[in-house]
């Protein structure tokens, strides 16, 4: 699992820290910390639906922050669990550039063992940072 | 020791930290608790409430009440009053859950009239009032119909069947907040919220019997003012808030917040999470009009639970909600930024009163307060944990220190994360129910991270409230019954 769910931060709330050494595989392992909070084995989510996602911000952190907020997004509008698929950055012209497909099905409570759900992802501490190994965020979910 | 060396100690239960403890602070920062809580809150309570200290407008101080603990921005349990006219608004300072709040409702039944049907009770709630993650509500209703919903509050209910007039009168603003503007709300806020109306979401939001035992109530005249007259009487409590209309209104209002705070207005904050606008500026007085949207779904949504939990008590005891006095005793909220008029060195200001996880608690004979209760003071509920206990407050004349504002609940000592790795729900669910407290839920591990021992001790808390002079204790509340996100 490429990311930790702190014991000692925002304790009414959750904070986890996510890795990967490409950004893409960062922004799929803080989109799986997400995910993981409302359900509990991730597995269990079968790709039925397909959710194609396109984002664009000049910060590379709020662009995360705005990809893991349709996640949430689609859980409470169409009650959509969605795994990052196929997740593609691009920097043009000082502008980072996000295309991605989500795929996951609908919540089935005799199915997905739930956990807590997440209201919102916070920007209190919310940063994307360069590592020796690669890439790291550390992100507080509102719960 | 966490407790930054710099705080002064004003009284046994107010403490001050001075604006010199952190660059920016444009007023000191105080706390309200005893020195054991004090000593108890952890490092973010103090980081938090000094940054809030340096936000544009503040008045006096930014305040903490007894139950704070570390949130995300503000404090849970912060209290920020912003003048009006120089000062900013911030969604930070009202917390993503808008208007999360508190309904009691009394019953004329005993405990022991109850106790047969606990179990079945708890059930029914249970299917009828849907929790946890995508719970989806029974009131079906379109999206150009939820715009209506969400400028009129729980008048629409009314009107549409779901509860009694009187409710409107105990309910904190009659439960419509004036200039609501769903020309403020985007699709996206429509769309993630117009299923989830008669939800009650999860995390620390539940529905709750309680019994009111003779001998936890501490001011007969105020419990019997406010309905609780019956040795043993059984009441309900609920807690939650606006759902994901609520969170995503915040959360598109941080966003558009953040891209005009510093380049259109030049304010500097320490936390992003506290991103503000002027009060008076277009995006300011929107987010204002959007969140008041906000404010009257979250009033909307325990008006249509209560509804359905007097559809659940009357099937079961086969008598008329009527019949079994389910009057509701106050709907408060505990997250908002509202207007109130102060007299602030002689002279009468206007302000935004933030309080995030801080309950309004106006003293008696003010405007805002019911009728019913003028003479008394306003109704504060608080939720304490699932297995400890809750409380009816009142508030009180010398609130005015405290711009009328008091604790929400325990308030949390123990992360989520370390409360799920020390409690497991499904023994926690047994041990209750030997203690006889039978507890329903969708998620065990959720049941776990809302364990007893992850909150701080609330009978300290109310009593640092009374102590400071901020809310006075009517009534504490022991859970028979709950039904949990």
């Amino acid at each position: 699992m490429p990311y930790k769910y702190l014991d000692d931060i925002a304790i009414a709330d959750v904070a986890f820290e996510a890795w990967g050494t490409t950004l893409e595989e960062l922004f799929t392992a803080a989109a799986e910390a997400t995910m993981n909070l409302m359900v509990a084995d991730l597995a269990t989510i079968a790709s039925r639906e397909k959710r194609k996602i396109e984002l664009e911000d000049e910060s590379l952190d709020l662009l995360l922050f705005n990809l893991l907020q349709e996640l949430i997004f689609y859980k409470d509008a169409e009650r959509l669990l969605l795994r990052m698929e196929k997740v593609q950055l691009k920097q043009i012209d000082g502008v980072f550039r996000l295309e991605a497909e989500a795929c996951g099905e609908e919540i089935d409570p005799s199915k997905h063992q739930l956990g807590v759900d997440v209201k919102a992802i916070t920007l209190h501490r919310f940063q994307v940072k360069k590592t020796p190994e690669g890439w790291q965020a550390d992100v507080i979910v509102d719960v | 020791m966490t407790v930054p060396a710099a705080i002064r100690k004003i009284s046994d239960t107010v403490w001050e930290i001075p604006t010199s403890y952190k660059e920016g602070m444009r007023v000191p920062a105080r706390i309200y608790a005893t020195e054991e809580l004090l000593n108890g809150m952890d490092e973010g309570v103090f980081d938090q409430i000094t940054n809030v200290a340096t936000l544009p407008g503040l008045v006096k101080a930014a305040y903490c009440m007894p139950d704070a603990h570390w949130g995300y921005g503000f404090p849970i349990g912060g209290v920020a009053p912003i003048d009006a006219r120089t000062g900013v608004i911030s969604p930070g300072g009202i917390g993503f859950d808008v208007n999360c709040g508190m309904r009691l409702v009394l019953t004329n039944l005993t405990y022991d009239e109850v106790k047969p049907y606990l179990r079945q009770l708890v059930d029914r709630l249970f299917e009828r009032v849907p929790a946890g993650v995508g719970g989806t509500g029974f009131v079906k209703i379109s999206q150009d119909e939820f715009r209506h919903m969400v400028e009129q509050g729980s008048r629409w209910c009314i009107k549409h069947g779901y509860g009694w007039q009187e409710d409107l009168e105990r309910t904190e603003e009659e439960g419509c907040i004036s200039g609501a503007d769903a020309a403020k709300i985007s699709n996206k806020s429509v769309e993630r919220g117009y299923k989830q109306i008669g939800t009650l979401g999860s995390g620390n939001h539940y529905l709750e019997i309680q019994v009111a035992r003779p001998e936890n109530v501490f001011d007969r005249e105020l419990a019997n003012g406010f309905g609780i007259t019956i040795p043993n009487q059984v009441v309900i409590m609920f807690h939650c808030g606006s759902r994901g209309f609520g969170h995503q209104v915040a959360t598109d209002y941080l966003q558009a917040f953040l891209k005009v705070m510093e380049s259109k207005y030049h304010i500097k904050i320490l936390d992003r999470e506290l991103a503000c606008a002027p009060f008076q500026s277009r995006e300011g007085q929107d987010y204002f009009a959007a969140m008041k949207c906000a404010i009257n779904l979250s009033f909307a949504n325990r008006q249509v639970i209560l509804h359905r939990i007097r559809e659940a008590f009357s099937d079961v005891f086969r008598r008329s909600a009527e019949d079994l006095g389910m009057h509701m005793v106050y709907d408060v909220a505990h997250n908002t930024a509202k207007l109130e008029r102060y007299e602030i060195d002689g002279q009468i200001r206007e302000l935004l009163v933030h309080r995030k996880g801080a309950t309004r608690a106006f003293g008696p004979g003010m405007e805002g307060v019911p009728e019913a209760y003028q003479a008394l003071g306003q109704p504060v509920i608080i939720g304490g944990s699932m297995e400890t206990g809750s409380y009816l407050l009142a508030g009180v004349k010398t609130g005015i220190e405290t711009f009328f504002s008091t604790a929400h609940g325990s308030g949390r000592t123990m992360s989520r994360t370390k409360a799920k790795k020390q409690y497991h729900g499904k023994t926690l669910q047994e041990e209750m129910a030997r203690r006889g407290i039978y507890v329903r839920t969708v998620s065990y591990s959720g049941l776990a991270e809302e364990a007893g021992g992850a909150y701080k001790n609330v009978d300290q808390v109310i009593e640092a409230t009374e102590r400071a002079g901020i809310s006075r204790r009517v009534v504490r509340f022991v859970p028979i019954g709950n039904v949990k996100g």
